[in-house]
């Protein structure tokens, strides 16, 4: 949770909207503009690529209904616990006009969705974290619903694909939010001990909690190019270190050099890799049928 | 008190700190260094010793008594080598089948360059896991500040507890009012928020005991050392299947769910 630049200042529609939840989360207009070189690309064009800048190839932010639908095979996906939903646990004031902002915003309860589906004819649960929901911090649903991912997962020795994004824990749930990461952690190992394979694929931005926790996890961490990946928010360094922070600092290909992240995997090529490395970790009966 | 005069005495210079505590109630501590990868991190204590005759591995987060010390020990906040350190030894009394002890003291994990260049994430989730499943008892006190996951990478335990005064919070009030208030003056009101009193973790289910310091330091020690071997030879009695399953459900148990 210390990613505390992720909450000062709003710095899209995307996010200002989860404050205010007045305007719409994509705005309607025919243009995009990059917001790494400025250009102004057609919105259907920035859509058919990705959310990929075809000049500068900046990786804009995906939703989750995007996601899915870029990652999964047609019809594949099933979600699971789409109605799980916390009140206030820890009597937080205001925490239900956020709740409620961000319901109204998204129009789902909470900041993850979690499923079985198939990527590239492989089986495997799958969560997906919601950076409009409250910038994808984790309280006791996100945490409890990831958790459950993995002891459904494990159960059926399946793979898990997690997609991250997230500010951190979820300051407004107090500690029942740092508890999650070690619940997650738990699930994380119950699932690996059985043999089973996890693929983290990190996105823009990946901080604080989640990153201290699942995030970090995985036995391959994939990365999107350009995603801020870290523990603690560039802002919150700065203050601490009283510098500014070189280029490039934190960025996904500042991981990799560091040898903290496996690969990084332009958006393009993501379905394809993610199911060619869940069918080098199929059971070896199905791998052999094949 | 309130949480915020709370806040206030868990951090107040002169508060004993972790060596204080493990040279009170250990015999002999000898203290090991080094994450064997990197460096040694002062912010980290850590060694073995004797606890009425049985060996145990301690490790604390150590703030350092006077400023030179602070200094030295970065004001207990941690980089990755010092939860690689701590790691290590955690390993080792797995190992060698001696219960680990943690004191926990910080205003959090170290954000500076080098922690996020060496991974202090990746480095605190590595703590988690291998915690969770850490075929020897381990039980964590929250002696002082409890810095979110910089603190909670030493108490995925068996048994968490808590001096009167000290506190334990996702993150620091301080944190919390420039986020919520913009302004960073208003921690009282944070802190009330944020239920990071002791009190308020039990009822919670966070901690399992809270140790009153009314009586003072010796008296919390006496406590303390009483708690620690009514639990030890209560976790020692499951076999390991038993004891982690019972960890995991300890942390399993946070939700408030509605469906």
């Amino acid at each position: 949770m210390l990613n505390k630049s992720m909450f000062i200042k709003p710095r899209n529609a995307l996010e200002g909207a989860g404050e205010k939840g007045a305007s719409p989360a994509i705005p309607d207009a025919l243009y995009r503009a990059c917001p790494a070189c400025k250009a102004a690309v057609l919105t259907q064009d920035m859509e058919e690529n990705l959310l990929v800048c075809p000049h500068c190839g900046h990786h804009l932010r995906m939703n989750v209904e995007a996601r899915l639908r870029m990652l999964c095979d047609e019809g594949s996906f099933e979600e699971l616990w789409p109605e799980m939903t916390t009140q206030n646990p820890i009597g937080f004031p205001e925490y239900e006009k956020k709740l409620a902002a961000a319901r109204s915003l998204t129009g789902r309860p909470d900041g993850v969705v979690c499923g079985t589906a198939r990527i590239g004819g492989e089986e495997c649960a799958l969560f997906v974290m919601d950076a409009q929901f409250m910038m994808g911090s984790m309280g006791t649903v996100v945490g409890e619903k990831i958790t459950r991912t993995f002891e459904l997962a494990a159960e059926r020795s399946l793979p898990v694909v997690g997609v991250t994004v997230s500010g951190g824990a979820r300051m407004q749930e107090g500690i029942l939010s740092l508890m999650q990461m070690a619940k997650t952690s738990g699930a994380v190992l119950r699932h690996s001990q059985a043999g089973n394979f996890y693929l983290a694929l990190l996105t823009d931005p990946t901080t604080g909690g989640v990153t201290a926790s699942f995030a970090m996890e995985a036995d391959m961490i994939l990365a999107e190019p350009g995603a801020l990946i870290g523990f603690a928010g560039p802002r919150v360094i700065e203050q601490t270190i009283r510098a500014k922070l070189p280029e490039g600092f934190q960025r996904a290909e500042f991981l990799l050099k560091k040898g903290f992240v496996d690969a990084i995997v332009p958006r393009q090529e993501q379905k394809e890799t993610i199911s060619f490395l869940l069918r080098l970790h199929a059971p070896h009966e199905r791998r052999d049928a094949q | 008190m309130n949480a915020y005069e709370r806040l206030c005495a868990a951090r107040k210079s002169g508060r004993p700190t972790a060596r204080k505590y493990i040279e009170a109630l250990c015999d002999r501590f000898f203290e090991l260094h080094g994450d064997r990868l990197f460096a040694d991190d002062p912010a980290i204590l850590g060694g073995i010793a004797e606890l009425d005759g049985t060996p145990v591995t301690v490790i604390g987060i150590e703030k350092g008594e006077d400023t030179k010390e602070k200094i030295t020990r970065n004001f207990g906040s941690p980089n990755p080598e010092g939860y690689r350190k701590a790691l290590r030894l955690m390993k080792q009394a797995e190992k060698f089948h001696r219960p680990v002890l943690c004191f926990v003291d910080t205003a959090g994990a170290y954000c500076g360059l080098g922690a996020e260049e060496r991974g202090q994430g990746s480095a605190i989730a590595q703590n988690l896991v291998e915690m969770m499943g850490l075929k020897t008892p381990v039980i964590s006190v929250l002696i002082g500040e409890g810095g979110s996951g910089g603190a909670l990478a030493l108490a995925v335990a068996d048994r968490v507890y808590m001096l009167e005064n000290a506190v334990y919070s996702v993150i620091s009030p301080e944190g919390a009012a420039s986020i919520l208030y913009k302004d960073a003056g208003q921690v009282e009101r944070a802190a009330e928020a944020l239920r990071i009193t002791a009190g308020e973790l039990k009822e919670f289910g966070v901690v399992e005991e809270v140790i009153s310091e009314q009586s003072g330091f010796e008296a919390a020690c006496a406590e303390l050392k009483k708690l620690w071997i009514r639990d030890l030879d209560e976790i020692e009695k499951l076999d390991s299947r038993a004891m982690l399953d019972a960890r995991y459900n300890r942390f399993r148990k946070f939700g408030g769910l509605m469906e």
